[in-house]
């Protein structure tokens, strides 16, 4: 226990880390998810299938090799990011197709007299997926995508095997300098990791109730 | 200290496997000659094992010019080199040695439980140790090094050069821990095997790597073009032969026999078919530590 007492400012350090990769690439992802949902709802074909060949090659391949791609192709190809930013890339390019399907099952769960309706009254189809089809489609998915939110949070500590100090990484390095307590530090990390991924299911139990839709 | 860069090690042994196994057909050194007129007193570790004919060793199977299993399924290496000298020494062929993998974690109860009659594995000598077996030696004296891109294009010279550059270790290895309290300045990076901070120094993300050199050689055998090593140790880590606590008869024969072989310039030979091929410069031998 007093592993991790004495060694809180670094157990900080990592969390900071942890909870910057977690916001900066959930609320990327969250975008590029949409953006790719609206491409395979769309009525232009190429579109539709650029979304889904996206969203099966990346949620079919594992995170870690999402990762190595970024960060041992892409300098490779002479973009050079810091470690950071790469883990943010990965994390988001790879959370995007969840976003996406969780989205899209959102879009189809809207009936489809309600788009019918949009288009009808002059709507273009931007206007009628953002006005009126969205807005009810990301009510009804609440739940999938705090999950996805969840998800993302703990697979972040993928990044510590890729040049990111986080929360994982912390763990490991007072871990192995501090033999006799890992088990502390780990359990340490894991309260951490509880306390980022517990208020986010919280939050999504009350937006839920807030903005639910009566059907 | 090694058990930390274990996974490290497993790593590049694992990537380096097949790229040595290709080229390791020789055997290099000489160790196969058997000393057969040697005597030894009645009751001696070295007069059992030479009535016996055989001997086991236990020595690293991962560990690339120290001590790696090859394809045919026989370890090479400097390590084993040294121990098929001491075994050649009382009159044991090479081919009558069994080899048993020590890893970090496994050698002193190896030694204690009579698994293996010595231990010839990147094994560093040290207090902590000493309580549970003895070490004959050190034959070797590794220490934390830098390797850089070939040609040195950052003119790094010692870790005093490190600051604000880029250097890759593994997270939480001793080499990384010296890095970040001794050489703050540095920039600091960490990954969990040693061959990622290799393929980051290749496409120029970091400028350095540092942790043992024998480690780093192992990386350089493996893409001699880009790499290169600094060379100048700035740790000292004594590898010693490991045998039974209280052996003090065996411990005096086999501080002898290296001695002997450093003289007579078999423990070279034995560098140069090894980790010599690689190595920038040659090392001398470590005086015996004959506690």
């Amino acid at each position: 226990m007093d592993a991790v007492i004495d060694n809180l400012a670094t157990f900080r350090q990592g969390f900071v880390t942890t909870l910057a990769l977690t916001v900066v690439s959930a609320a990327l992802a969250l975008l590029l998810g949409t953006l790719l949902a609206a491409m395979r709802v769309s009525p232009v074909p190429t579109l539709r299938a650029a979304g889904a060949t996206y969203v099966e090659i990346v949620r079919n391949t594992p995170l870690t090799l999402v990762f190595f791609f970024a960060v041992f192709v892409l300098p490779q190809l002479d973009i050079r990011l810091s470690y950071f930013a790469f883990a943010v890339l990965a994390v988001t390019v790879y959370h995007a197709a969840f976003f996406c399907e969780a989205v899209r099952s959102g879009i189809n769960a809207v009936g489809v007299g309600q788009a019918e309706a949009a288009r009808s009254i002059g709507l273009t189809f931007t206007q009628s997926l953002r006005l009126v089809v969205l807005p009810q489609a990301f009510r009804t998915v609440i739940p999938p995508l705090i999950n996805v939110v969840i998800a993302l949070t703990k697979n972040t500590s993928i990044a510590a095997a890729f040049g990111v100090v986080e929360l994982t990484a912390v763990a490991t390095r007072l871990a192995n300098a501090n033999s006799q307590a890992v088990i502390a530090i780990f359990l340490g990390s894991a309260v951490c990791y509880l306390a980022l991924t517990l208020p986010s299911g919280w939050l999504a139990g009350q937006l839920e109730r807030r903005v639910a839709v009566a059907r | 200290m090694q058990r930390r860069r274990a996974t490290g090690v497993v790593g590049i042994a694992l990537a380096l496997m097949l790229a040595l196994a290709a080229c390791g057909g020789d055997d290099g050194g000489d160790g196969g000659q058997a000393n057969e007129g040697a005597s030894f007193a009645e009751g001696t570790t070295m007069a059992r094992l030479k009535d016996a004919g055989k001997v086991t060793v236990g020595t690293k199977f991962d560990q690339p010019l120290f001590g790696l299993k090859n394809l045919e399924g026989k370890p090479e290496g400097f390590d084993v080199e040294i121990a098929k000298l001491i075994a050649g020494e009382m009159g044991i062929s090479a081919d009558n040695i069994s080899w048993v993998e020590t890893v970090s974690a496994n050698r002193e109860p190896f030694i204690q439980q009579d698994k293996v009659d010595f231990v010839v594995a990147t094994y560093t000598i040290n207090d902590e140790r000493k309580q549970v077996v003895d070490f004959a030696g050190p034959y070797y004296e590794a220490g934390q090094d830098i390797m850089v891109a070939k040609g040195n294009p950052e003119a790094i010279a010692g870790p005093d050069d490190l600051a604000g550059k880029k250097v890759c270790s593994v997270t939480g290895s001793t080499p990384a821990e010296n890095i970040r309290e001794n050489y703050p300045e540095a920039d600091l990076t960490e990954f969990d095997v040693y061959s990622k901070c290799a393929e980051a120094l290749k496409n120029g993300q970091v400028q350095a790597v540092t942790t043992d050199n024998v480690i780093l050689l192992g990386l350089i055998s493996q893409d001699e073009e880009a790499f290169e090593l600094v060379g100048k140790p700035f740790t000292k880590e004594p590898y010693g032969i490991g045998l039974k606590k209280g052996d003090t008869e065996f411990r005096n024969f086999i501080n002898d026999t290296l001695q002997k072989i450093e003289q007579d310039g078999r423990w070279l030979a034995a560098w140069d078919a090894t980790a010599g091929k690689v190595a920038p410069a040659k090392p001398t031998p470590p005086a015996i530590d004959r506690y």
